[in-house]
């Protein structure tokens, strides 16, 4: 498998799900060599790690330059990365205007020192592993098919099949679509397809990410299977944080930008409002459209109701799942979304978007369309003043939650493997 | 003879600590006390006690020819008392000397003056007594509302609380050809009579003086005492307000703000027929000219000489609408400790933070915020305001069950 990052050291879901993953293929005693471009040496011992950074390459070897030709190198501009925090947002961005560096020698050195991270040099990184790819695949002969995980690894996946001849399995986790909404990165874009065409077959996280993989990148129906994510821990969260406040809270816990969809959330709590005082909205995390979320909240005259917390990390995020009464994830476009599970965890009510993969597969939650503000508004009603509903999502949530295994997931990647090497 | 009328607005805000979501209901302290210290010690080393000592040494070395004007904040007289006491000390000699006037204003420093009769009412006399206790029982008989905010209501208001005078900005738009160096009279209670500050000769010395793309770089006091000469015999009065951290904090010392102010009344004396007075002294003295109309408050703050640097915006409308919305309840509990915040809050600063003219003035606004964006500011005031809100039920929930 080729990945981009591997607990504990991530930045978002991606890195979460490739080691869900991985315990649940080494649960059914399947053998993962996992090549991340740098390792910390403080990774859980479930696969043959393969550290990229310590790959020296051999430069003799002729189909190294053909690789190498196909490696166009692209100009970095925006959203690239699939569940990114928003400071290494930030700070991604702020390279993306300030300090483009143009590719250089140091690719061709035969080491290379990867950051692993999202930042400086990505595009770079992204090459120079797809080479590193390559000479791993030509060194090692004890595997039988190549699994690369979302587009920062699908230049190595090609790389490793085209000097090994095995399979591919292009896993898509997050499309340029999800980040980006229309004014996608057409580099990133083309790497996407590219893949996804390379590959033997396609792994979806989700129905709706399947379709977007058919709609927009023109890849047969009959190529993509969908893999839902899973959790790691389905066991309900008591947490002693206890609220101080004597109103309800309704909670947007996310990223404030525009895939997460805050604003329906702002136009949602003004018609609970309006009927009922006794609640609190809270809007957590930080993002480009906080300051616009803001200024909505003024103007709707309900700043002394509606409270923003900034970015928050460690324990707060649990305080916070912990004090809600119920989560609201309004997504406009959300290929996964593990949010909703943790608050299933700490035996919160949830409502998510139905354009959120994770509405496939939680039944107890209230799913309306994010642009439905009246929905959104009247089942965060239902779920604050009707305690049988809310009572039932608790107990139902959290055997529902049982059921999302990693080694469910990776028992039905072994099928789409078996299948795969059979054609 | 005609006069100058030096005045001073002192000022100090209790700033608000970073109060998080996770603390309404938990913690009811607000005050940021470290950085109040801190602003309060600074300033007080850099302009009250040098600017003091001066004014001091002036007023007898002229022998009460020279005399001065201030208005206190209640939260600047408290913060004294807490973090400076060695400042309060200084500002009882000047008003000991007998030539320095002390005006009535808000407690809180607020803008009560544009929302209810009563509360403003409520926070004069709250002033009114802090004074009297603070220098030995020296009672203020003229008005100076929150950054000079005025319009013919709140006029008729301060008239009706037996003031003879307040001051004023000499907007240009509510002037038009006429002079601010006159006194003229509240439109709808003449007897309370309006001194108007001449803010381009204010402004010369408060705003532009170290400005040195400014054309008439550096002011000096032959320059100053230049333009002050030309202005015809007729106009009796020249009306100089200005923040009093103009000396030392917003002008440091390294400008010569201080030498340019300890030659400056030696030189008006002697070189012209000004003298200098204090609005009392100007009121009794001088005949007002006319009525001055000012249906819409003006105040001295901006390009627009308006409200919008408080009010304006839906953050700040938000915020000031729900602080207000408590003012019955607030009175009604009497709690010291409530009306002790409740003052505070009413800050009109607090809402100066929440600004959105980031193009004309916003520098102004960023120099004197402790926030990085309004929305910072905003967010931070409300979240106080809803733990205020819960403390106010919970006060009302132990009076019931009484």
């Amino acid at each position: 498998m080729f990945g981009w990052e591997f607990p504990p050291h991530i930045s978002g879901g991606l890195g979460t799900a490739c080691y869900g993953l991985v315990k649940g293929m080494v649960h059914h005693n399947q053998e993962v060599i996992f090549v991340v471009p740098k390792l910390w040496g403080d990774e859980e011992e479930l696969a043959d790690f393969v550290n990229a950074s310590d790959i020296t390459i051999d430069y003799r070897e002729k189909k190294f330059k053909s690789i190498w030709k196909n490696l166009t190198y692209l100009e970095v501009s925006s959203f690239l990365v699939p569940y990114l925090g928003p400071e290494e947002y930030q700070k991604f961005t702020d390279y993306a205007i300030h300090d483009r560096t143009d590719v250089d020698e140091s690719i061709f050195t035969t080491k290379y020192e990867f950051s692993g991270k999202y930042g400086k040099n990505l595009m770079e990184e992204v090459s120079r592993y797809a080479l590193t790819a390559a000479q791993i695949a030509r060194d090692r002969d004890d595997y039988e098919i190549i699994h690369a995980h979302d587009w920062l690894s699908f230049p190595a996946g090609i790389a490793a099949k085209e000097i090994s001849g095995k399979p591919l399995v292009a896993h898509v986790h997050a499309t340029e679509y999800d980040r980006s909404g229309e004014s996608v990165n057409k580099p990133v874009f083309d790497i996407e397809k590219a893949g996804m065409e390379a590959a033997d077959h396609v792994v979806a996280v989700s129905q709706l990410t399947k379709n977007t993989i058919i709609r927009r990148y023109g890849i047969p129906a009959e190529k993509v299977s969908v893999l839902h994510n899973a959790v790691l821990d389905a066991s309900i969260i008591k947490s002693k944080y206890e609220k101080k406040v004597p109103e309800k809270i309704v909670t947007f816990l996310g990223r404030i930008t525009f895939q997460k969809g805050p604003e329906y959330f702002v136009e949602a709590a003004k018609k609970v409002l309006d009927r009922d005082e006794n609640v609190r909205f809270v809007m957590a995390g930080s993002g480009d459209l906080l300051n616009r979320m803001i200024d909505r909240v003024a103007e709707l005259r309900m700043g002394h109701k509606f409270h923003f917390t900034g970015f928050l990390k460690g324990d707060d995020v649990d305080h916070m799942y912990a004090i809600s009464d119920v989560y609201i994830m309004p997504s406009v476009s959300e290929p996964f979304g593990i949010a909703p599970l943790e608050a299933v965890r700490h035996n919160t009510p949830t409502v998510i978007s139905k354009q959120s993969g994770v509405a496939e597969v939680l039944q107890n939650a209230i799913k309306i369309d994010y642009w439905d503000v009246d929905a959104m508004a009247d089942a965060t009603f239902a779920l604050l003043h009707y305690q049988g509903i809310s009572k039932m999502f608790k107990e139902l949530g959290s055997e529902e939650l049982k059921n999302l295994k990693w080694e469910h997931v990776a028992a039905r990647l072994v099928k789409i493997y078996e299948k795969t090497l059979a054609q | 003879m005609r006069t100058i009328c030096f005045y001073f607005q002192v000022h100090q805000p209790y700033r608000l600590k970073p109060y998080r979501f996770f603390d309404i209901g938990d913690d009811h302290y607000y005050w940021d006390d470290f950085l109040n210290r801190n602003v309060m010690r600074r300033v007080a080393q850099k302009c009250y006690l040098p600017m003091n000592a001066l004014l001091l040494e002036l007023i007898e070395r002229h022998k009460g020819a020279f005399k001065v004007t201030f208005s206190f904040s209640g939260t600047y007289l408290d913060q004294l008392e807490a973090y400076a006491p060695d400042v309060l000390e200084s500002f009882q000699r000047l008003v000991a000397t007998g030539h320095v006037e002390v005006l009535s204003e808000t407690y809180g420093h607020s803008l009560a003056a544009l929302k209810s009769k009563e509360e403003f009412a409520r926070m004069v006399n709250q002033h009114k007594e802090k004074i009297q206790k603070l220098f030995n029982g020296y009672t203020p008989k003229v008005f100076r509302n929150t950054e000079l905010i005025y319009s013919d209501q709140i006029g008729e208001m301060v008239a009706d609380m037996g003031y003879k005078g307040i001051l004023t900005e000499g907007a240009k738009h509510v002037l038009g050809w006429k002079s601010p160096n006159y006194v003229y009279q509240n439109s709808i209670k003449p007897e309370l009579k309006v001194l108007l500050k001449n803010f381009l000769l204010s402004d010369d010395i408060a705003f532009r003086f170290s400005n040195k793309t400014w054309k008439d770089y550096p002011l000096t006091v032959e320059k100053f005492i230049s333009w002050i000469k030309p202005i015809p015999a007729s106009e009796p009065v020249l009306n100089l307000f200005m923040d009093y951290e103009t000396f030392g904090e917003h002008q440091w010392k390294e400008t010569g703000i201080f030498e340019f102010m300890r030659a400056l009344p030696e030189a008006v004396l002697s070189q012209t027929n000004y003298g200098f007075s204090t609005p009392s002294e100007v009121l009794n003295q001088v005949e007002p000219v006319s009525p001055i109309q000012v249906p819409y408050p003006i105040s001295w703050a901006d390009e627009e000489r308006d409200l919008t640097a408080w009010l304006g915006n839906d953050l700040q409308d938000e915020a000031f609408d729900r602080l207000y919305e408590l003012e019955k309840i607030v009175r009604k509990l009497d709690d010291p400790d409530l009306i002790r915040d409740w003052n505070y809050l009413q800050t009109s600063d607090h809402f100066y933070y929440m600004c959105t003219k980031f193009f004309s003035d916003g520098d102004i606004h960023s120099y004197f915020s402790p926030y990085d964006t309004p929305y910072d500011a905003f967010i931070n005031y409300m979240n106080v305001l809803s733990d205020f809100v819960l403390r106010i039920k919970e006060k009302q929930k132990e009076l019931e069950a009484v």
